[in-house]
């Protein structure tokens, strides 16, 4: 069940340079989200930005009736929406994403996220609470580094690591996974983050017979499935090729289903 | 509700009544299951965006047993929206149209406007002898329900597909599908769209379907179906209305 809302905006922060955390006032939306899910985002009336804008939800706040989602400033529509203002109305379409992260009590998870793909894992963190979780998180340099305290607090263990080793571990976030995978194997793991990543912990999840779950992203139209924009190619136990719609069926899909 | 734009009305049922719906034109429907272009297949532009799906769907079978049972509890009329699948052939678009005539809908509007797939369409819907034979040759096995023919705005000329269809015994034709279309990431100067262009939709060809339907509704006396977004309809009637009929809105 998804709904179309004018939400509005009860809170704004930058978190550093580009990236922007806004937090909606909704109640039905806080209720009917779930790990995994996305919001259509209408960033102003102008025809200029023509396309909602989708984005992940970072953060529910049930008991407040308040959702959160953060982004970076990458093109026209996610620069107008970084300068919305707080008490301002923004038209959301949402939640949406039939594929979402499974939060079931597995032992031991391991989430593992890259850029600005690790929003959407900081709820489903918040929901694993009966797991050992694992959590690893990659970033290009140190002034990327974002939500440090944040997993901190959620994760078992938690290693940052910055492709030229500014801060923290220097390395990608999968080798550090590898490397724990291999004293104890991981029951599960969830990922999100840019392709090679994803791809990455495809080929280890399948190799080494761990469930994992990737949420993906494509260019989107609705939203919701109708303009089969958002298409991923997937394949059966058969070996049957079709496509998939990253909004509809996603945007969580099994590894083991997807062709990245 | 147009096709291409709503699906087969499943996926809105959360945020439209499709009671309300006067009529629904399916997204175009094949005799086989049809998979479309590799993604990315959306790109937006100012006022608009671009797509390159390439009538990807899911077959008539599908159709049948699926999507009509769920259309069919909604108080709207159905018109599916079909073409000759992967092969594009002149047979294929008259075998689909024998296979709907029986079938528990009102209406069918034949494709020969996407810019997006590699036969069909196009290379019968651009010329006055295209239209005519193809629908022609579709209007003979479809003898129970309403013919429209869906025209493309990618000619010089709209008022000759536009006769071909009336000629050839067509109800109806609706315009305009999407202007052929292209976008270049200026970062790996590459297109964007898979197969380099698309179609492009919305308020940024409104003066270009305007014109279009202007021009067809005055060489064809069948109704003309003046395709638009639902964003504005009483705008939308105002803007037709004195030329031919009918106009059917598109949902964005």
């Amino acid at each position: 069940m998804a709904i179309q809302r004018d939400c509005q905006i009860v809170g704004k922060e930058k978190l550093i340079d580009g990236i922007y955390k806004i937090s909606l006032k909704s109640k039905e939306l806080a209720e009917l989200s779930k790990p995994g899910n996305f919001l259509e985002i209408k960033v102003s009336d102008s025809l200029e930005t023509f396309l909602r804008r989708p984005i992940s939800i970072y953060n529910i706040d049930k008991e407040n009736g308040v959702v959160e989602f953060i982004f970076q400033v990458k093109g026209k529509g996610t620069e107008i929406l970084s300068e919305r203002k707080v008490g301002e109305m923004l038209n959301v379409l949402g939640p949406l994403g039939n594929g979402t992260f499974s939060v079931k009590p597995y032992r031991r998870v391991a989430i593992i996220g890259g850029g600005i793909g690790i929003y959407p894992l900081h709820e489903l963190a918040k929901n694993l609470k009966d797991s050992e979780i694992n959590t690893y998180l990659g970033f290009r340099n140190k002034d990327l580094v974002t939500l440090e305290d944040e997993f901190e607090e959620l994760s078992d263990k938690l290693v940052i690591s910055t492709d030229d080793g500014s801060y923290k571990e220097k390395g990608f976030a999968i080798d550090f996974m590898k490397k724990d995978c291999s004293k104890e194997k991981f029951d599960r793991i969830y990922a999100c983050g840019p392709l090679p990543m994803l791809r990455a912990v495809q080929a280890f999840a399948i190799e080494n017979e761990i469930p994992a779950e990737l949420s993906l992203e494509e260019r989107m139209g609705c939203g919701i499935g109708a303009c089969v924009g958002c298409a991923v190619l997937t394949k059966d136990s058969d070996g049957n090729q079709k496509y998939k719609y990253v909004c509809q069926h996603g945007p969580v899909f099994n590894a083991k289903e997807v062709i990245i | 509700m147009l096709h291409g734009t709503f699906g087969y009305g499943r996926n809105h049922k959360d945020f439209i009544d499709l009671n309300k719906l006067g009529a629904i034109i399916t997204k175009g429907t094949s005799l086989k299951p049809k998979q479309g272009n590799k993604p990315p297949r959306i790109a937006e532009t100012s006022s608009g965006m671009m797509n390159c799906i390439g009538l990807e769907n899911p077959g008539l079978e599908y159709f049948a047993t699926v999507d009509l049972p769920f259309l069919k509890q909604y108080d709207t009329k159905i018109i599916v929206n079909c073409f000759g699948g992967q092969e594009g052939t002149i047979e294929n678009y008259v075998e689909i149209c024998r296979q709907l005539n029986n079938m528990d809908i009102d209406g069918v509007e034949i494709n020969l406007s996407c810019p997006n797939v590699k036969a069909g369409c196009l290379a019968y819907g651009t010329t006055y002898e295209g239209v005519k034979e193809i629908t022609s040759r579709c209007r003979k096995v479809l003898t129970s329900k309403p013919l429209i023919v869906k025209l493309t705005p990618n000619v010089t000329d709209i008022t000759l597909p536009a006769k071909g269809a009336e000629d050839a015994g067509a109800d109806a034709i609706s315009l305009i599908n999407t202007l052929t279309a292209m976008k270049i990431d200026i970062e790996t100067r590459r297109p964007i769209l898979s197969i380099n262009t698309g179609g492009l939709s919305g308020p940024a060809i409104k003066p270009v379907a305007v014109r279009m339907v202007y021009q067809a509704s005055h060489a064809v006396k069948i109704p003309v179906m003046g395709l638009r977004r639902n964003h504005d309809r009483r705008r939308c009637y105002r803007v037709y209305d004195g030329w031919s009929n009918l106009c059917v809105c598109r949902f964005k």
